[in-house]
């Protein structure tokens, strides 16, 4: 399980792996947002809290087919399942990397990008708590959306269809966090709510996935 | 004691039984050769014995851990190199060293090169390597020759003989006469499945939830 772990971070940071695809998509986001809007801080600080999840969920939604797709397309999907680890740690393994290679990454560039946006100071730790807690939610929900679709060419818009609406509970908890954070109110039900969509996740999405990519793999 | 037992086996693709009626057993140090015509089901049937796609009917009897698969593509990451590839799957199956195989196979000069660079061919015997490393005693492997020149398939053929030779067992799908006339034949053909009339329809929809 480690030696896959390794092999997926190794593949997404050599030349051609997507690795910093979803940061660079995130940075022009949070760069054009002040263009569109204006640069004006009073209409700016609002909103930041909402610009900030939801570019971070459109990176993460960005490189989801690559989590099965590549492996299923180079045959390495089939070899894996007659492998002695079962389906389940494989999947929670590749969602564990796509984590480590965007989500990670997200949350720890993300203080500097809401510089851009004028997030008030004092919310900062909560946007990092927030992503950090929240980020692991979106991949496990996008593996689940990528083994459903990873026979389909051209399944990227499938995948993105499937997983959004999954994807609004996150959005709206951890926007919350943030904006709470912002205007210096309690965010602790939020943040149980966020954690536990995530631990929910991490529990079930294995055995979902699983099951779908026994199917698709037939 | 046999290592592999099939009886009375019938698989479908994509919902359509394509051969049925198949019986076959595998002893240690023996080699099946499939034969038949394209799309007589030898995939399908590789692919349903190594537990990819449950039997249409029958049974299938083996010991558990015992199957290597290879099929048509070798799964191979174009951005690692040789031995990187093989070092992954060796770890996989909790192996130790990749150096036999890569020896095995004649790799041992490409080991640092990015299996990306590598021609048709030299991907193919690193497919194969990696079934040295799986430790598996009843190799699945699925047209293993495609691309490969005579050179090595003769290597092939001498790999696979070293396998029977420790105990092993393989049942190979395959046009080209890989130099092995120890091996028995099974021809697919006469397995044929039976045209069903109406009901010959792919089940699609219904079948992922049957």
């Amino acid at each position: 399980m480690r030696a896959l772990l390794i092999r997926d971070l190794r593949l997404a940071t050599r030349a051609g792996g997507g690795f910093g695809l979803g940061l660079a998509f995130f940075l022009i986001l949070c760069t054009l947002v002040p263009f569109g809007v204006g640069p004006d801080a009073a209409m700016l600080s609002p909103i930041a809290p909402g610009i900030l999840w939801v570019g971070a969920l459109l990176s993460c939604l960005l490189s989801l087919d690559r989590i099965f797709a590549l492996d299923h397309e180079d045959g390495s999907l089939d070899l894996l399942a007659t492998a002695p680890i079962p389906l389940e740690a494989v999947v929670a393994v590749k969602a564990a990397a796509h984590w480590l290679t965007t989500g990670l990454p997200l949350t720890l560039a993300a203080p500097i990008f809401a510089l851009l946006l004028h997030l008030p100071g004092a919310a900062t730790g909560d946007l990092v708590l927030s992503l950090l807690i929240g980020t692991p939610a979106l991949s496990l929900l996008g593996a689940f959306g990528a083994a459903l679709t990873v026979g389909l060419r051209r399944g990227g818009l499938l995948l993105s269809l499937l997983v959004l609406p999954l994807y609004v509970p996150t959005l709206i908890f951890g926007a919350e966090i943030v904006r709470r954070g912002a205007i210096g109110a309690d965010a602790a039900s939020p943040l149980a709510l966020l954690a536990g969509i995530t631990l929910l996740s991490a529990a079930l999405i294995p055995f979902a996935a699983a099951a779908a990519l026994r199917i698709n793999l037939r | 004691m046999s290592m592999l037992a099939v009886r009375d086996l019938a698989v479908a693709r994509g919902g359509m039984r394509v051969a049925e009626g198949i019986s076959f057993t595998l002893d240690p140090g023996k080699a099946l050769i499939l034969r038949g015509p394209n799309g007589i089901g030898k995939t399908t049937l590789l692919r349903t014995i190594a537990g990819l796609q449950p039997p249409a009917a029958g049974q299938i009897e083996t010991t558990p851990d015992s199957l290597a698969y290879a099929a048509h593509a070798d799964g191979l990451k174009s951005a690692l190199s040789v031995a990187e590839n093989l070092r992954f799957w060796a770890s996989i199956f909790g192996a130790q060293g990749i150096d036999a195989a890569l020896s095995a196979l004649d790799l041992t000069g490409l080991a640092d090169r990015p299996a990306g660079t590598l021609s048709a061919g030299q991907k193919r015997r690193l497919g194969l390597a990696r079934l040295l490393v799986t430790g598996r005693l009843v190799w699945l492997l699925d047209e293993p020759t495609v691309s490969l020149d005579a050179d090595a398939v003769a290597l092939f053929g001498q790999v696979i003989r070293a396998h029977l030779r420790t105990g092993g067992a393989a049942l190979i799908a395959s046009h080209i006469d890989l130099g092995l006339p120890e091996a028995e034949m099974l021809d697919l053909t006469p397995h044929r499945a039976a045209p069903r009339g109406a009901n010959a329809v792919p089940a699609g929809f219904n079948e992922a939830f049957g």
